[in-house]
């Protein structure tokens, strides 16, 4: 392996200068001329018909442009999911509908003068509703007689709409049964996972306006650019060639903005009232109306030798996407696919149902199913491994996944359709255990625990987990470079930085290839009239699909430029090399021409640009592998749990930027931890949000945080430009089941429902008491 | 609608302008072009408003705009001096402590504030100061470090200063 002068660097981010001070970036941060402010008239009622609607009183409304129903707009079933056509998600939502399905859901919306003005408008809105019975227990929502959610005809890619049903899935792989019955030790358990929000700190935000040439211009904070453009020309029947997306700077958006929200009901407006529009939920709609990561009740059952070998996983969910199934089925595939496979065991099996209830949307949020899953399975490992007598870190190098292993569930469980089996072609994981261990103290604190006082308990747990690389054969993207005169190159690229970093790292393997520093890279993303197409950011795929395109691109850039030097330089090809902003020979007579005199020598001496662009997918989607140790302080007095440290070891390929990938571990392990403790979306009986704020929805704050450690493991993946994979979703993952084990490591008892409130380890502190106590009495 | 004049010193400018009573200073400082200045929850709870007010890290969406008259009020746009960027700022950038950059503003001034009155705080103090703001994506870890890192910056430099002093005395 060459020596790297820019991938593998701590560059600064190439956007850090306007991020530090407070550059006009965001999508908010324009004044149109004559903008207007859209807002939706939300369902107060968590299952009804509209019986009436009147909008004449807000029509009438000083100030106000335009008023929508469901009788002024299309009526085009689709999925808001922003995913690769054909979505894999039902085609189950309407722009505006006769019925809403969720406390939330779209009415109506307006467009007025000022958000004063639409705030009135929306309650001189006159709305009879017809309230129907509603599903809000996701156990009850299959059974025989409830509420029908999706009646509507025209939906479609519903499973089995009369019995709420959205998605199912059933895989096997050899046979459970066989496997449990050459288990030495079968055990089963329920989990239950919650609603996380993903709280980006900037909302969901859209403005649209008309070009000159009447084209709708839609500048928005999406992860989706691309797939945003085609479902808003599907949904207001107007040709994708007159739709312009521009993502600007992204506020955060962990897969809640990998969503079609706002731009179809802004775009909408726009076109109703030929102004400028701008839509922006308020934090308090953030909460309910944008979207959540998908509550599931797991039964998870697992087989295994004496001797710790795993023979056979089963794993049935029961989740829940809400009134609407965007993400349904890929998400909760996820579940499956991507959890199971961490241990080699020959018999595996997943089945799940995904239903309707009349409750906020669950969609794609950071690990995408994974958080769930791993939360059970590394939960029951630790308890199968105390069982057995096994040392969890001894008993996670025994059976987890290795180089050259296969996995299939993933073959089975493609997103949507049949996927593709997985080779490891690269795997640190081992390396990860051993290093995560030692940096946690895992052999002295598992020994000897240390009390600070009699009712203050300390322990040690861990888990590991893996991810993907992108969608295996559907996730692609393409970039196009062209040199400007002074040596530098324009890169434009599809891909969405949503602020892990994507525009720095996709520079630095551009400037890499090129042989340039990175200050002679300009990068343009997320345009749809400037930059060539990408899927967007999610499922880990923008280093390496992204990246993968940018690599390519650059060589075809860098053949031109070294064809150009080498008439030059008199030189054949095979004698040059780039490096520092110049192409020089490689023999010993040390000839160079500078980037700039080559730039000069094309566009004024030969006539040429020198350009090229590519297109790259993968037809594998190499897992990133992360091992998370977790120390934490029980309080038996109280139940309250203190992390005092997590320790992550991940292995994520090349770390094209390591400072920005420890970022991206940190801020996921961050918001692990909040899934695992704090972060639960509540709602009442009627399925009203109870805490759809930041005072009662609590993430961590700076001083809530424990002592993190980040280990990067770096393997070389084949597939990855320059050994790259990902690192920002699978984090995320480790936290709940890590401090599950660590919670029962220090006070011996098993949480299996998250979030973990102190309440509940009161209660389980208790319920040990008394069976401790009866079993003294029995004796 | 009834206005009034405010008569403010924004970024070191002195500035008059037309406000509504009711108008809250997060709003005419954006409307003034000061985007720097960012919305994030409107209630007081996320800290990406956070502007400093005589020295003071406060929220602007919690403050009606009136209530600044005759104040000194610093936002992002007034931190830097022309081309050369606060320590903090640059710490922020050598730290890769901005992610998405939403709360950067909010992060950079409370530990400004900070900063102004505690030169050399503990981690602690800053993750005291810092708590106001909320942040999705770093986990606070290379921000808390960029602040203490600026802030041996800063005592390094007022160090620099003092010395030739010492030499004359």
């Amino acid at each position: 392996m060459s020596k790297r002068n820019v991938v593998g660097s701590n560059v600064h981010k190439v956007d850090g200068h306007k991020l530090v001070t407070g550059a006009p970036a965001f999508t908010d941060d324009i004044e149109m001329p004559g903008m207007l402010h859209g807002k939706i008239l939300p369902s107060p009622h968590a299952h009804a018909r509209i019986a009436r609607i009147d909008t004449r009183k807000a029509k009438a409304l000083a100030g106000v442009h335009a008023v929508l129903t469901y009788q002024d707009v299309p009526r085009v079933p689709h999925t808001t999911a922003g995913q690769a056509w054909p979505e894999p998600s039902p085609y189950d939502t309407y722009l505006l509908d006769s019925k809403v399905r969720f406390v939330g859901d779209r009415v109506a919306a307006v467009a007025a003068e000022s958000r004063a003005i639409a705030e009135r408008a929306l309650r001189l809105i006159e709305v009879d509703y017809e309230v129907l019975p509603a599903v809000i227990d996701m156990e009850q929502a299959m059974a025989p007689g409830a509420p029908v959610i999706h009646d509507e005809p025209d939906s479609t890619k519903i499973h089995d709409p009369s019995h709420n049903i959205a998605g199912y899935i059933l895989r096997e792989i050899g046979s459970v049964e066989e496997g449990f019955r050459e288990s030495d030790y079968v055990v089963e358990r329920e989990f239950r996972t919650h609603r996380q929000q993903h709280t980006p700190l900037e909302p969901h935000i859209t403005i649209c306006w008309l070009d000159p040439n009447g084209r709708l211009v839609i500048r928005t904070s999406s992860q989706v650019p691309y797939h945003t453009r085609r479902q808003v020309a599907m949904i207001l029947q107007i040709p994708v060639s007159h739709i312009h997306v521009i993502k600007p700077r992204i506020g955060g958006g962990f897969g809640g903005k990998q969503e079609m929200l706002l731009e179809d009901i802004c775009g909408a407006l726009t076109l109703a009232s030929r102004r400028p529009v701008k839509m922006e939920y308020t934090r308090e709609e953030e909460f309910y109306m944008a979207r959540s990561r998908h509550p599931q009740i797991l039964r998870l059952k697992m087989g295994a030798k004496a001797d710790g070998t795993l023979l056979a996983n089963q794993m049935t969910v029961l989740a829940t996407t809400g009134a609407y199934g965007s993400h349904a089925n890929t998400v909760q595939g996820n579940t499956g696919s991507k959890v199971l496979p961490l241990y080699r065991t020959p018999h595996m099996r997943f089945e799940c149902h995904v239903v309707y209830t009349n409750m906020p949307v669950a969609g794609a949020f950071r690990g995408y199913g994974c958080p769930q899953g791993f939360f059970a399975q590394e939960s029951l490992v630790d308890e199968i491994a105390a069982q057995l007598g096994i040392d969890p870190v001894e008993f996670h190098l025994k059976n987890t996944i290795r180089l050259g292993d296969i996995d299939r569930l993933s073959a089975q469980l493609g997103e949507g359709k049949e996927g593709l089996p997985r080779v490891i072609r690269s795997c640190g994981l081992q390396d990860c255990i051993r290093r995560g261990a030692e940096a946690i103290g895992w052999a002295k604190k598992r020994q000897t625990h240390k009390c600070p006082s009699p009712h203050l308990k300390r322990g040690v747990g861990m888990s590991c987990s893996m991810q993907g690389s992108g969608i295996a054969g559907v996730d692609w993207a393409s970039a196009f470079l062209k040199m400007n005169e002074d040596g530098s190159f324009y890169l434009q690229v599809g891909a969405s930085d949503v602020g892990g970093g994507a525009d720095t790292v996709l520079s630095q393997i551009a400037a890499e290839s090129l042989g340039v520093t990175l200050d002679k890279i300009i990068i343009t993303s997320g345009d749809t009239d400037i930059t060539p197409f990408d899927v967007g950011a999610y499922a880990s795929s923008t280093t390496i699909i992204s990246g993968g395109a940018v690599k390519k691109a650059a060589e075809k850039v860098r053949a031109q430029v070294l064809s150009l030097a080498s008439k030059m330089l008199e030189t054949p090809v095979e004698k040059l090399e780039c490096g520092s902003n110049e192409v020089f020979t490689v023999c010993e007579c040390r000839k160079s021409v500078t980037m700039t005199d080559i730039a000069l020598q094309a566009m004024y001496k030969e006539k040429l640009q020198i350009m090229d662009g590519a297109s790259h997918f993968n037809t594998d989607s190499p897992p990133p592998f992360c091992a998370t140790f977790a120390e934490v302080e029980v309080d038996t007095e109280t139940g309250q749990v203190k992390v005092l440290h997590v320790a992550t070891a991940v292995d994520p390929g090349t770390a094209v930027n390591p400072m920005q990938s420890e970022g991206q571990v940190e801020g996921a392990v961050t918001q692990g931890m909040g899934y695992a403790l704090t972060e639960e979306l509540l709602l009442d009986g009627a399925g009203r949000p109870l805490n759809p704020n930041f005072m009662d929805y609590k993430i961590f704050s700076a001083k809530d945080m424990p002592k993190l450690t980040t280990i990067l493991v770096e393997t070389d993946e084949p597939l990855g430009p320059f050994g790259a994979k990902s690192i920002s979703e699978v984090p995320i993952n480790g936290p709940a089941p890590a401090i599950a084990n660590a919670i029962y490591d220090a006070v011996g008892v098993r949480i299996r429902k998250l979030p973990i409130r102190p309440e509940d380890v009161l209660l389980a502190l208790r319920d040990k008491e008394r069976e401790r106590r009866e079993e003294g009495v029995a004796k | 609608m009834k206005t009034m004049e405010l008569r403010v010193t924004v970024n070191g400018q002195p500035r008059q302008w037309t406000i509504a009573p009711g108008d809250l200073l997060l709003d005419v400082l954006r409307r003034e072009g000061l985007f720097g200045v960012k919305r994030g929850c409107e209630k007081g709870e996320c800290g990406s408003c956070t502007v400093l007010v005589n020295g003071r890290a406060l929220n602007s969406c919690l403050m009606f705009a009136a209530k600044v008259e005759g104040c000194e009020v610093l936002t992002i746009e007034g931190l830097a001096d022309g081309d050369a960027l606060d320590p903090i700022q640059k710490a922020f950038l050598d730290h890769g402590a901005a992610q998405c950059g939403f709360c950067t503003p909010g992060m950079i001034l409370a530990a400004k504030a900070l900063l102004d009155r505690n030169p050399h705080p503990s981690e602690a103090e800053v993750r005291e100061a810092m708590a106001g703001v909320l942040c999705r994506c770093t986990g606070y870890l290379k921000p808390v470090e960029a602040v203490l890192a600026a802030a041996g910056e800063s005592s390094k430099r007022a160090a620099r200063k003092r010395r030739p002093a010492e030499a004359v005395r």
